[in-house]
């Protein structure tokens, strides 16, 4: 524990949140309404500063001088706590994703833990709390109707995402997200395994769980991130707003931030478990010079961005699910495949290796 | 890790677990339980057994706890709160816990091997999810599958009992 490696975590957490996580989820907002807009033929909002790019900074201006009001028959304590714990897993999450190779020697992952994926499950199956504790606070129907449709979308979707992702910790062999890079690396990534003996059929035959894997992976994350089509615990044509309807002023801003930064740190750990995280051919690892360190950054936060993109796509283009299809959806569909998936995968690695 | 963590985790567990049992609103002891997780599971994290800490809130933290929380509220308990404070049943219960406190302490005063310090465990060099997993699946196997043929049994039991009769 020497000061060297307490100054450069204490600048990795100050850089990565200050400067990239923040900025990020504030810019995801307005490129948000600038997607819609353009996927529904409209113009979005384009007139503070040039193309409409200081419209994140007119917002949060407008959400700071606003009156923030607490109903009477509220739960105060509980209705303040609320939206904090609504953004802080989504944050703490980041900590051990690896977002790029090395920068001058020092590895570019907050925590580079053991357990890596299960952390990621852990703080995330936390996120419920804000909800559901924000919507019972509130004393008020629609956002407790809110408060309990998330609980229990998230809970039967932690399931799926859960074992969607065991496929990929088989062929890895442990739970380190910096190991799953690196297998990616040497492997080729496993949505595209192009690298190395791509010729070789079993691993064009593994690829194919891969992208089942994938796809319950990126649906169980659209579901426990409550975006479209999934967003039913705010659902406006059902609960006119669901859990933040009492929520003004900077209160309701922070539930929009911890909606944004779950999507935000959903796709980085998509890009890592199934992109490659900072991989991408032809350019090499921080070890052979700084600037292609921070490409490997670069490389990363242009993949995480792709895949935001994608999450806007899908929110702008899908209906809504309707409550009960969505559970059916969860426990009868994406259970199972998950979990056929995961034998599939052992019995290939099986008759690979003997 | 600095002695002084162990305190706060150690104090931030003990005081929560406390707040359980002391809070009259049902999702506030609820919480409080949730926090008392999350601490315990610190502790074990500060013993290099990341996977028992992790686990501790993903299943009790973040899957039991909000199931239970999901019950207290659809349940909207109201009687819980007005109830009076039974000061009878508190002493008998004030009284368990100091007799199991005592025993513990007696114990431990009289047990040689467990008042020695021992050595921190090695590092996160070893990979304790392997270590775990080879240890159920290789030495103790069979009692895997038995406590697994268990579950299955109790989930069809519970699957069974919730199933609606067709009118």
């Amino acid at each position: 524990m020497d000061s060297f490696f307490v100054i450069t975590s204490l600048l990795k957490i100050v850089g990565i949140l200050f400067v990239v996580i923040l900025p990020m989820v504030s810019y995801a907002v307005y490129a948000e309404r600038r997607v819609s807009a353009f996927i529904q033929d409209r113009m979005g909002p384009n007139r503070v500063g040039p193309a409409g790019l200081f419209q994140p900074i007119a917002d949060m201006f407008k959400l700071l001088l606003k009156e923030d009001f607490t109903p009477r028959a509220a739960n105060t304590f509980y209705y303040w706590l609320a939206p904090c714990l609504a953004v802080m897993p989504a944050i703490i999450t980041i900590a051990v994703v690896p977002f790029g190779s090395t920068l001058f020697g020092v590895p570019m992952i907050i925590a580079d833990v053991n357990v890596g994926i299960l952390f990621v499950f852990a703080i995330a199956s936390l996120g419920v709390y804000g909800i559901v504790i924000g919507g019972w606070a509130s004393n008020s129907k629609y956002p407790f109707l809110g408060g309990i449709r998330s609980s229990a979308q998230m809970l039967s979707y932690e399931l799926s995402l859960g074992l969607a992702v065991i496929p990929v910790f088989l062929l890895v062999g442990n739970l380190r997200l910096t190991s799953v890079v690196r297998y990616q690396i040497e492997h080729g990534w496993f949505i595209a395994p192009f690298v190395g003996d791509w010729m070789n059929p079993w691993k064009w035959l593994l690829a194919i769980p891969m992208i089942i894997s994938f796809l319950v992976f990126l649906i169980a994350i659209f579901a426990e991130t409550n975006r479209l089509p999934f967003d039913l615990p705010e659902a406006e044509q059902e609960l006119a707003g669901g859990y933040n309807i009492e929520y003004s002023s900077m209160k309701f801003a922070l539930y929009f931030l911890g909606e944004y930064a779950a999507m935000i740190t959903g796709s980085a750990i998509t890009v890592t478990l199934f992109f490659g995280g900072w991989h991408f051919p032809g350019i090499p690892d921080g070890s052979h010079g700084w600037i292609f360190g921070l490409m490997n950054i670069a490389v990363f936060f242009a993949k995480v961005a792709i895949m935001i993109f994608i999450f806007m796509w899908v929110r702008w283009t899908l209906p809504r699910f309707r409550w009960d299809q969505l559970m059916r959806l969860g426990w009868l569909f994406f259970f199972e495949i998950a979990l056929v998936n995961i034998f599939i995968v052992a019995g290939i690695m099986a008759f690979h290796q003997s | 890790m600095p002695p002084f963590l162990f305190w706060v985790f150690a104090l931030m567990t003990l005081i929560f677990g406390a707040a359980v049992v002391l809070n009259r609103n049902p999702v506030a002891s609820a919480l409080s339980l949730v926090v008392s997780f999350l601490g315990l599971s610190a502790l074990f994290v500060s013993l290099d057994a990341y996977f028992v800490g992790i686990i501790q809130v993903l299943v009790y933290a973040g899957a039991v706890m909000v199931l239970f929380l999901f019950i207290i509220m659809l349940l909207n308990l109201q009687a819980e709160e007005r109830h009076r404070i039974n000061w009878l049943a508190s002493a008998g219960g004030l009284g368990v816990a100091l007799i199991l406190l005592i025993q513990v302490v007696f114990t431990i005063r009289h047990f040689e091997a467990a008042r020695q310090t021992f050595p921190a465990l090695s590092a996160s060099t070893i990979d304790d999810v392997r270590n775990i997993g080879a240890l159920l699946f290789r030495n103790y196997n069979l009692p895997l599958q038995i406590v697994g043929i268990l579950v299955l049994v109790a989930t069809i039991g519970v699957v069974l009992l919730s199933k609606r009769e067709p009118r």
